[in-house]
């Protein structure tokens, strides 16, 4: 059975079709492309992906309109039936402000947009999104943002360590984000929200060229455990 | 009826838009500043007797992250 990935388009979303081309590259199968306007998902969804962008011009905060957008409310609602969600960048940032994810994103702490391919921690191996990865497991992912510090109280912190909830940690210096945290869970593993981009690095063809293919296994990772097959 | 609200980063999130605009601030040779933090002010025009509570609620729901931000609400004649 075809895996059905929905991508949601925000105006000012800008990395949509290159979600919507990683879920077709993997999984063979074209993706459900979802408008902000919408009231309700598509039937049968395996996966809702927010892709990164600058959706609503980042007014008020990055993401902070999109969170109150009307297809949100249905996002919010197939979470919590358990429906898998997957945020990157834009993505990110719009689910810490629905309440989805924990903490916040934060203007970078060298003031730069930062637009680089940046090596990556797996830290959680026990999520269906990073089951196919190896603890410790160093990978290579584009990061293109300006509000990707992460942040969060240390209490929430320490809860997220310990839940094993930080999915992905910079092994390098990006953003200033707090323990250096590029990807979160959620409590049930089946939110994952992470500033780098693995949309960006899924092309076999580009590995030299690009951010390589490292982010290839992330999507096929959730096409593995996410099916409903 | 107008309403003012001040929307602060906590104490103790980082803000490097202040920290850049201290930096410019001693470049111009502005000696004596200790710290800068930027926040927004947002002015709302509401209708004459929205409650207090309905204000906080937009706050919490929109204006400002709880997370990282504290607010202030100001109507003429009353803070809170």
């Amino acid at each position: 059975m075809a895996f059905r990935a929905a991508v949601i388009t925000f105006p000012g979303s800008n990395c949509d079709r290159d979600m919507a081309s990683a879920f077709e590259a993997v999984s063979g199968q074209p993706a459900l492309r979802v408008w902000h306007a919408d009231a309700d998902m598509p039937d049968r969804i395996d996966l809702i992906a927010l892709p990164g962008g600058f959706s609503y011009g980042d007014y008020l905060r990055s993401g902070a309109m999109a969170a109150t957008s009307p297809i949100m409310r249905a996002v919010i609602a197939a979470a919590e039936r358990g429906v898998p969600v997957l945020g990157v960048c834009n993505g990110f940032q719009v689910l810490t402000e629905a309440g989805l994810l924990p903490g916040a994103l934060l203007r970078n702490a060298g003031q730069r947009f930062v637009c680089r391919t940046v090596a990556l921690t797996v830290e959680n191996t026990a999520s269906p999104f990073t089951a196919g990865f190896t603890a410790g497991e160093t990978i290579r992912v584009p990061v293109a943002h300006h509000d990707g510090n992460y942040y969060a109280d240390s209490e929430t912190l320490d809860q997220l360590e310990n839940e094993g909830r930080v999915a992905f940690r910079y092994g390098e210096a990006v953003n200033g984000s707090a323990r250096d945290i590029a990807g979160v869970l959620s409590a049930n593993g089946r939110v994952l929200g992470m500033m780098p981009h693995p949309e960006r690095a899924i092309e076999p063809a580009a590995v030299a060229a690009l951010g390589g293919a490292d982010g290839r296994h992330l999507f096929e990772n959730i096409l593995a455990n996410f099916a409903t097959a | 009826m107008q309403v003012r609200v001040l929307v602060r980063l906590k104490p103790g999130v980082l803000d490097p838009q202040g920290r850049a605009v201290h930096h410019a601030l001693e470049g111009l040779g502005f000696t004596g500043v200790e710290d800068v933090r930027i926040g927004r002010l947002i002015e709302l025009d509401v209708a004459d007797g929205t409650d207090h509570d309905t204000i906080k609620a937009m706050c919490e729901k929109l204006l400002a992250n709880t997370v990282i931000e504290s607010f202030t609400i100001e109507t003429a004649g009353a803070q809170g």
